[in-house]
């Protein structure tokens, strides 16, 4: 709210300065975030909407129990139990050494987080400002986007091998594919966002007055805004297949290696565990960033509101 | 009627404008033989063919015409967003464009759009002082006082801090205008800026629009098909006729500004609708059979 509350007091002293008084009006009609967020979350809770929610995943849950341990569907006869994953993951001395209290469980975390957050902000300090420019600069645009469209459509595990080869050790290689993966997905929505910017805007940033630079900064980057949030979100996704994938195959850290080493070593709880672990780690990292999101699109969230 | 001998069709009866007036001294347009031919994927399209128009300064000129007749296309040729093919286009002395030159997009001839075009990701404040701020004519304390008594004159403070989504259409346009009007433009193009509202919110703006311009007496380009708008609002209804567009026909409206509502009702109104109707509908009568045989 800081640069708001800036705004105000700046106003009312430019206005000070000419002898009016500041305008009373204006004071309270600026919501806060937070009482907005609030505003929301009481609302929400009005709905059914997240009754419904709680229900369906508690009827899954049950559904998932009933066919493991009830009835032992043939299906999931090899699949454990929400008991006996809950056994295990809460358990102060896991099986398979895997559980809230066992310090490794937390490594392993780490590992996947800190390989994301690395391959996330590089791609993302990459992407964006690739995507700007080659929607700023059609002579750019056309210089680089066959080459982007050849590399993009390469699965990304199909980089795996070279980048193995490229890179020593496996960290960089893991982080390389996860890269790789946000970072098309980044660009491209990057590019869409400026192309989708209604041609009125630049005609009326014209009209103005604007130079090149100001069209830049007061048009093509807040107008790409919703597009590349949107792309942020897609590519953070995509970030987590491409680690997972890569820690598959290379690595002896991370949830992804965590999966497949419980897979070969016939740990079945701990596989499930990962898994979970992983929604979760998916569900609050697309959370962070819708909450930037919001913080930076003031103009969206209030229109919401 | 002191207004009737001051309103010519040509810039000489500009001497005898009365006082409120007379402060226009530029912003003249002049429109010269302009032709403007384009060729999406090979097909000619004739949008403006050898139309001539002289708008003295501070005048409030109307034009009308069926839709998609190529008015739009003149005014994008007045603001710099595309070429003539053929003509020259002239501000008081200065060349705009020509079929060498394209004017370039400035703040002394500001366009107010047809589906609006406030950048919905800054506040009104920062909407309407951005003009002057980025070129260097004001400081940020300077542009906010300014900002602040133009909102007031247009009936609109207190929502300086809101985003355009946050208000209603109505104050939208008028702070539109606002933004056009903090940059002392010479010319006001408005492309038919109340289209898609309401007819009560728009006699709302409309009246706003009148009140900046008799105060202001900024020259006004102003393009709608709304007959009735165009007679309260213009000095002159320049009616065009359908693609190609040329001058058909010009209609001085005499009544006196400061206008009001009740104008609207009269006697002298009813006329200067049925002259204004006649020329316009034989143009729409062509369109529609145009646009019959192009769908044909």
């Amino acid at each position: 709210m800081e640069p708001e509350k800036m705004l105000h007091s700046e106003e009312a002293q430019a206005l000070a300065e000419q002898g009016q008084p500041p305008m009373p009006e204006e004071e309270e009609m600026q919501p806060l975030t937070w009482e907005i967020t609030m505003a929301r979350i009481r609302y929400a809770l009005r709905t059914s909407a997240p009754y419904l929610g709680a229900l369906g995943l508690l009827s899954t849950l049950l559904a998932y129990w009933l066919l493991t341990e009830v009835f032992k569907a043939p299906l999931f006869a090899k699949i454990p139990g929400p008991v006996a994953v809950a056994d295990e993951w809460f358990s102060h001395h896991p099986m398979f050494g895997i559980s809230i209290y066992s310090s490794v469980y937390y490594r392993h975390i780490w590992a996947s987080c800190w390989r994301i957050i690395q391959a996330f902000l590089l791609a993302t300090v990459l992407g964006v400002p690739l995507g700007l420019f080659m929607g700023w600069k059609k002579v750019f645009k056309d210089y680089t986007f066959p080459l982007f469209e050849l590399l993009r459509p390469i699965p990304m595990l199909a980089w795996v091998p070279l980048a193995i080869l490229m890179f020593p050790g496996y960290e960089a290689s893991v982080i390389y594919v996860t890269f790789l993966g946000s970072f098309f997905v980044t660009t491209l929505n990057t590019l869409l966002g400026v192309e989708s910017i209604d041609e009125a805007y630049f005609r009326a940033a014209l009209c103005l007055g604007s130079k090149p630079r100001h069209l830049f900064f007061h048009v093509i980057v807040p107008g790409a805004l919703p597009f590349i949030f949107t792309g942020l979100q897609i590519s953070m996704g995509y970030a987590w297949f491409c680690l997972v994938a890569g820690e598959m195959i290379a690595g002896s850290y991370g949830l992804g290696y965590l999966i497949w080493n419980a897979y070969m070593e016939f740990q079945e709880p701990v596989l499930i565990i990962a898994m979970i672990t992983l929604g979760f780690l998916g569900w609050f990292s697309s959370a962070l960033i819708r909450i930037l999101a919001r913080r930076l699109m003031q103009w969206q969230v209030r229109e919401m509101a | 009627m002191i207004l009737s001998q001051t309103i010519g069709n040509d810039g000489k009866a500009l001497a005898k404008k009365p006082a409120i007036s007379s402060e226009a001294t530029a912003g003249k347009i002049s429109i010269r033989d302009v032709s403007i031919v384009y060729d999406p994927e090979g097909t000619h399209v004739v949008a403006v063919d050898s139309c001539s128009l002289e708008i003295p300064a501070g005048e409030f000129c109307v034009v009308v015409g069926p839709s998609g007749c190529g008015k739009t296309t003149l005014l994008n040729a007045i603001a710099g967003f595309h070429g003539v093919t053929s003509g020259e286009i002239y501000m008081d002395a200065e060349l705009l464009c020509s079929a060498e030159k394209t004017a370039k997009p400035g703040a002394d001839r500001i366009v107010v759009f047809q589906n609006g075009a406030l950048f919905p990701w800054k506040t009104v404040l920062d909407n309407i002082i951005y003009g002057p701020l980025i070129q260097g004519k004001m400081d940020r304390k300077e542009a906010m006082a300014a900002c602040h008594e133009l909102l007031i004159q247009m009936g609109l403070s207190g929502i300086s801090h809101r985003y355009p989504s946050e208000i209603s259409g109505g104050m939208r346009r008028r702070v539109e205008i606002a933004r056009a009007m903090m940059n002392d433009p010479k010319v006001l193009l408005l492309d038919e800026p109340f289209r898609a509202m309401d007819a009560l919110t728009k006699t709302v703006v409309q009246k706003y629009l009148l009140d900046v311009y008799d105060v202001s007496n900024k020259t006004v380009f102003f393009i709608t098909h709304d007959l009735d708008e165009a007679i309260f609002l213009g000095s002159r209804v320049i009616v065009v006729t359908s693609r190609p567009a040329r001058v058909k026909k010009i209609i001085n409206i005499e009544i006196p500004r400061p206008r009001d509502f009740r104008v609207l009702t009269s006697e002298y109104y009813r006329q200067l609708k049925e002259e204004t109707l006649e020329a316009v509908h034989e143009e729409a009568q062509k369109a529609f059979e145009a646009g019959e045989r192009e769908m044909a």
